[in-house]
């Protein structure tokens, strides 16, 4: 029984470390810049977490066959060993430590980043249970939205109020949106109903949208396709039917998708 | 009132009242069990129509598949029943209630009447809680964090979000009642009932774990009290504790204005952070006990032991946060929270050092105590390794609400915490119904369970790396997802088997109750008091001989000592 | 412990805890200020065979609001099933001058009598994402048979004030759902919350007396006993009118309502949340 429950104890780091390491299964494929830092953290991560997994497993499989129960001989009379205690004490808190320190360089450079100049504002305005897309047209502003002038079945989503000027050209789409590639993107995040949350895996953000808060993520696609919006927080019965379509294009598709869009 | 009930029903013995605990965490954790078979049923196989099931239960179904509501309510009682009915009740109520006032040699609890008390209250919150899950329009459908507004709107956001969701806050609330007199009746008890020579740095480490975990839910317990009435006030009552302006749910606008759905993340976070430490706490206390016991060796660091469960305690409570890293809160309290959380893995990593070490040159017998005890260490590692790559924000933006999550909490909570359960069963058996549970049955057990939930949640690391999100009720509507079906196949065949395992256990239980082995005074040659009384043990605990105390409680192989381990009772110098 | 303070004790706990039980039972239902419809049991009214009808139509005057289409892309699973742009039907003015969609019944003249509850269902279809028909009258208890020939999963979310509010999710393929109204109660928005545009309204009468007026403008209430009625006709945007009409044995009297484009036009006319959990309070 020793043997075997040490065998199994050997084995079951072994088979888990080939198959993380072997990537069978994996993030889904990097498509935007910031993501390249989640990615080597998540890597960095994955090695300090799979090296303690792998080394505890070794020793627990080992001390149970090695120290098994012989006969009459005795154990240690072991109790304490300050020195020892101390050693692996501030060795786990260093590491530990520090991998809170390094994990947290790359999440303040994220949220401390500031937008160029030219970045493309868009609003996601979320609702049980589809994503609402609001660029602010030419005139770069954002009409005045007001709850009270919602009406779904009327395809006013989000409310925008038609006495204010600057919302006249405002483009809204409904689970879907496109962004120039290889450009700063920032989203303002918003919700209508209940909180909700912006994933778009290939790019790596996530971010809850909270009724009541304007949220801003951002990010720079660096290659075209088409991606997948998904919700990450339970919203409701369809909250995993949520889909938008983002769609990555050229700097000209993407101003003459626009001009589409305010055509209509 | 007749003999029967007096002495089986409302008892204020501490054993009887324990084997309440455990009978109703029994009873509550076939429930969680029945609805997670019910959630593997409907992910594995999503547009499935399953004619039996929907014989049984015809609105879960609507003349098709399962629908996705139905899997969410399915999954919001399974979390709620396995964390408060099962996690929080039987290591700490159930063995701690039988076992805390024996192993410091005292007769009973501080409080007798109220501990009775605190189980018809928890066993009436359960009650409440099943007539959640059967409610007319449905179980609640928003996880069991509950957050609002999905919580606060009632039926206009989702089915089972007005009387069954109504239902479910009341159950938590009436939890806590009965969860507070439990620990006011485990402090009390610990720091005055204690015998003489118990010294506090001599007690069990079971007692310091049931001791920090009474005060974890006694600061924690009323948090969430708070949190729900704010709640029902939010959905009954017009106020906006938890509810902005402006919302606009299925075309109606709701009045309310000025409240912040963050807030309830922050009181529930509060309470529920410390809460997994009460679920976790005990069995790290059982699973020194038993580790040292069956390698006939002290506990090794004994007072480092100690210190790590208020390290861990006090912690504990600073780091709620890491559930908020992109919840909207401000990313340098995150970063507050991200540095706290690694620090609360320090004193949990010396914790599992000092179990290695316990073992390293012990005489380990493999009895299927110390088996378990086993697989705790194995998934309590398993598990808190995950816990700290969560606990980087960077790396959370991707894994937030991805099945890594799912999977880290599984392994943490419903199997490490689980194992120390098996293990405590095991190892108190003898001792509270004077038998010997089967040594084979158990050791099958063991391997199909220990098996089993890897087979279940080391894949879901997989789906949460992939991108795989939690509380979908199916994968089936976007590309990046469907090509994790097979994986999410796997695990719902490797979830029906451990399930199906856990009949083992179950019979090995009740028929060692009548049919197991005859068990002695000490049949492990273990060191604690509860190895001194008869098994089962008398009324009063120590027949009216209060005992005296002259060692510590793991004075196992003391050099020149005739046997290789010698009870707390026992006198001469250590 | 003494056996007569122990009772005493647990009695004493006992009392509240059993009263902290029963005040979380009560119904469901919230708190309702009409009537039931009249049980089955009560003698239903027959026709005596000289019933007479009504007809008429809906007029409405002046140009109505220029509406987008919907935006069909939002689910490729709707999109496909249609080759022009959708329009909401909120405002549809016929050709004709008419107002289409208008749900015209009798709204008094009917009382002491009870009418039997029809056998066949009223059907909801869900089509290209859209609800058919878009306004559907129907009988208190009658059963609503609601089918889907979409391959894209729905719900069917109605938010009644007077009814219980319910709400289901009906995947590609499966099987008609079958609900029913107990209570009367016009003007039931019914909306998919996984196609935001999609809106109908059901009208709950507690007889059948009722039509809805097609791309002709047009309406025909048949079988009506002679007698004085109000007859009202509800638009979803524009409100609702009622005219008197006196109905002679076997003959049809005429009626017509006409609603003007320069009607303030309200734009989502149903603004107040039903009431929340457990049969409290009302909303505002």
């Amino acid at each position: 029984m020793p043997l075997v429950l040490s065998i199994f104890l050997w084995l079951l780091p072994i088979v888990t470390a080939l198959l993380f390491v072997g990537r069978v299964w994996w993030t889904p494929d990097l498509a935007s810049i910031h993501g390249r830092s989640i990615d080597d953290q998540l890597a960095l991560a994955l090695i300090v977490a799979g090296t303690i997994f792998v080394l505890a497993h070794f020793a627990l499989g080992y001390f149970i066959w090695r120290y098994r129960a012989s006969g009459s001989e005795r154990a240690l009379y072991w109790r304490e060993h300050p020195k020892l205690e101390a050693a692996w004490t501030i060795a786990t808190a260093i590491l530990f430590i520090g991998l809170g320190i390094e994990g947290n360089r790359v999440w303040a450079g994220y949220a401390r980043e500031s937008m160029p100049s030219d970045v493309v504002r868009i609003e996601v305005t979320a609702q049980q249970f589809a994503w609402n897309f609001r660029y602010p047209g030419p005139d770069g502003r954002f009409g005045r939205t007001d709850p009270r002038l919602i009406d779904d079945s009327l395809g006013n989503y989000i409310g925008i109020d038609p006495d204010d000027s600057a919302g006249e050209d405002d483009i809204v789409t409904q689970n879907l949106a496109a962004v120039p590639v290889n450009r700063a993107v920032e989203v303002t995040l918003r919700a209508k109903d209940v909180t909700h949350s912006f994933f778009v895996p290939q790019f790596r953000v996530k971010q809850d949208a909270v009724p009541g808060l304007s949220i801003p993520v951002h990010f720079t696609a660096k290659a075209a396709g088409e991606y997948e919006v998904a919700c990450a927080e339970l919203c409701g019965m369809q909250h995993h039917k949520m889909r938008g379509r983002l769609q990555v294009m050229s700097e000209a598709e993407f101003q003459s998708w626009l001009r589409s869009r305010a055509a209509l | 009132m007749s003999g029967f009930l007096r002495r089986y029903l409302f008892s204020t013995d501490h054993k009887v009242v324990g084997i309440q605990y455990l009978l109703l965490s029994l009873a509550a954790v076939l429930v969680g069990i029945a609805l997670s078979i019910i959630m593997r049923i409907r992910l594995a196989w999503p547009q499935e129509k399953w004619p039996i099931l929907e014989r049984l239960m015809p609105a879960a179904f609507a003349g098709g598949p399962m629908t996705p509501e139905f899997y969410l309510s399915m999954m919001t009682m399974h979390g709620t029943i396995m964390i408060f009915f099962v996690l929080s009740t039987a290591p700490l109520s159930g063995f701690g209630n039988y076992f805390l006032p024996i192993q410091i040699g005292a007769r009973d609890m501080a409080f007798p009447v109220l501990n009775m008390l605190s189980f018809w209250i928890t066993l009436l919150a359960f009650g409440v809680m099943m007539a959640a899950l059967f409610a007319t329009g449905g179980a609640p459908i928003a996880g069991w964090t509950s957050y609002p507004p999905l919580s606060a709107l009632g039926e206009i956001a989702g089915p089972g979000l007005g009387l069954g969701q109504g239902l479910w806050i009341v159950s938590i609330a009436i939890f806590c009642v009965g969860s507070l007199f439990t620990s006011l009746n485990f402090l009390t008890t610990t720091l005055n009932l204690r015998a003489r020579g118990m010294s506090l740095l001599w007690m069990p480490l079971t007692v310091w774990a049931w001791f920090t975990t009474a005060i974890l839910a006694l600061l924690a317990f009323p948090v969430l009290l708070a949190a729900g009435l704010l709640l029902l006030l939010d959905r009954i009552g017009g106020t906006s504790y938890f509810l902005p302006a402006g919302l606009i749910v299925s075309d109606q606008l709701i009045p309310n204005q000025g409240g912040s759905p963050l807030l309830w993340q922050h009181l529930f976070w509060f309470f529920g952070h410390p809460e997994v430490y009460i679920a976790i706490l005990p069995g790290m206390g059982i699973t020194s006990h038993i580790v040292s016991t069956f390698s006939r060796k002290p506990v090794f660091a004994y007072k480092a032991m100690v210190a790590a469960f208020f390290a861990i305690g006090f912690i504990s409570y600073i780091v709620w946060g890491h559930h908020m890293f992109i919840s909207g809160m401000s990313p340098y309290a995150g970063i507050a929270f991200s540095i706290s959380t690694m620090a609360v893995a320090v004193p949990s990593a010396v914790k599992t050092f000092n179990w290695l070490a316990t073992m390293w040159r012990g005489q380990i017998r493999l009895a299927t105590p110390m088996l378990y005890s086993i697989g705790f260490v194995s998934f309590f590692v398993s598990g808190g390794v995950t816990g700290v790559m969560l606990a980087m924000p960077s790396v959370d933006i991707f894994l937030h609400d991805t099945y890594f999550v799912v999977a880290h909490f599984h392994i943490i909570m419903g199997v490490a915490a689980i194992f120390a359960v098996f293990a405590g069963t095991h190892f108190w058996f003898p001792k509270m119904f004077g038998r010997m549970m089967s040594e084979s049955l158990g050791k099958v057990h063991f391997w199909l369970t220990l098996a089993g939930v890897y087979a279940i949640f080391m894949p879901m690391h997989f789906l949460g790396i992939s991108g795989g999100l939690r509380r979908y009720a199916e994968f089936t509507e976007f590309a990046f997802l469907r090509p994790l079906q097979p994986l999410h196949v796997f695990i719902s065949i490797a979830a029906f088997v451990t399930a199906a395992a856990q009949i083992i256990f179950l019979f090995n239980c009740f028929w060692s109750i009548r049919n197991g082995r005859r068990a002695g005074v000490n049949p492990w040659e273990a060191t604690s008091l509860e190895w001194t009384i008869p098994s089962p043990p008398p009324h009063d605990n120590f027949a009216g001989v209060e005992p005296v105390v002259h060692r510590g409680p793991y004075d196992y192989s003391v050099p020149g000592a005739s046997r290789d381990y010698l009870m707390q009772t026992e006198g001469g110098p250590e | 412990m003494n056996r007569v303070i122990f009772r005493t004790r647990v009695q004493a706990f006992a009392v509240p805890l059993i009263a902290v039980v029963l005040a979380g039972c009560g119904g469901s239902e919230p708190a309702k200020k009409t009537e039931e419809a009249p049980a089955a049991g009560a003698a239903t009214w027959k026709p005596a065979g000289n019933e007479g009808a009504v007809t008429g139509k809906v007029n409405f005057q002046g140009q109505p609001p220029k509406l987008k289409p919907l935006l069909m892309e939002a689910d490729p699973a709707c999109a496909k099933k249609h080759s022009t742009p959708v329009y909401p039907e909120a405002v549809v003015k016929n050709s004709n001058g008419t107002l289409r969609n208008v749900f015209v019944h009798v709204k008094s003249g009917l009382e002491g009598k009870t009418f039997a509850v029809p056998e066949e269902p009223v059907t909801l279809d869900q089509v290209g994402c859209v609800y058919k028909p878009h306004v559907l009258g129907i009988q208190a208890k009658q059963k609503l048979k609601i089918v889907s020939s979409d391959d894209t999963a729905h719900n069917i979310h109605p938010l009644p004030r007077e009814n219980r509010e319910w709400n289901v999710s009906q995947a590609a393929g499966a099987g008609p759902i079958e609900q029913s109204f107990n209570r009367p109660e016009v003007s039931i928005p019914v909306k998919c919350n996984q196609h935001a545009w999609m809106r109908a309204y059901i009208h709950v009468l507690d007889h059948p007396f009722y039509a809805v007026t097609g791309d002709e403008g047009s309406f025909e209430i048949k079988g009506l006993p002679p007698g004085k009625y109000e007859i009202e006709a509800v638009h979803e945007q524009y409100g609702a009118m009622t005219q008197t009409v006196e109905v002679a044995a076997n003959q049809t009297a005429a009626t017509e309502f006409t609603y003007k484009a320069k009607q303030a036009y309200v734009p989502g006319s149903f603004r107040t949340a039903p009431a929340l959990v457990i049969g409290c309070c009302s909303s505002k």
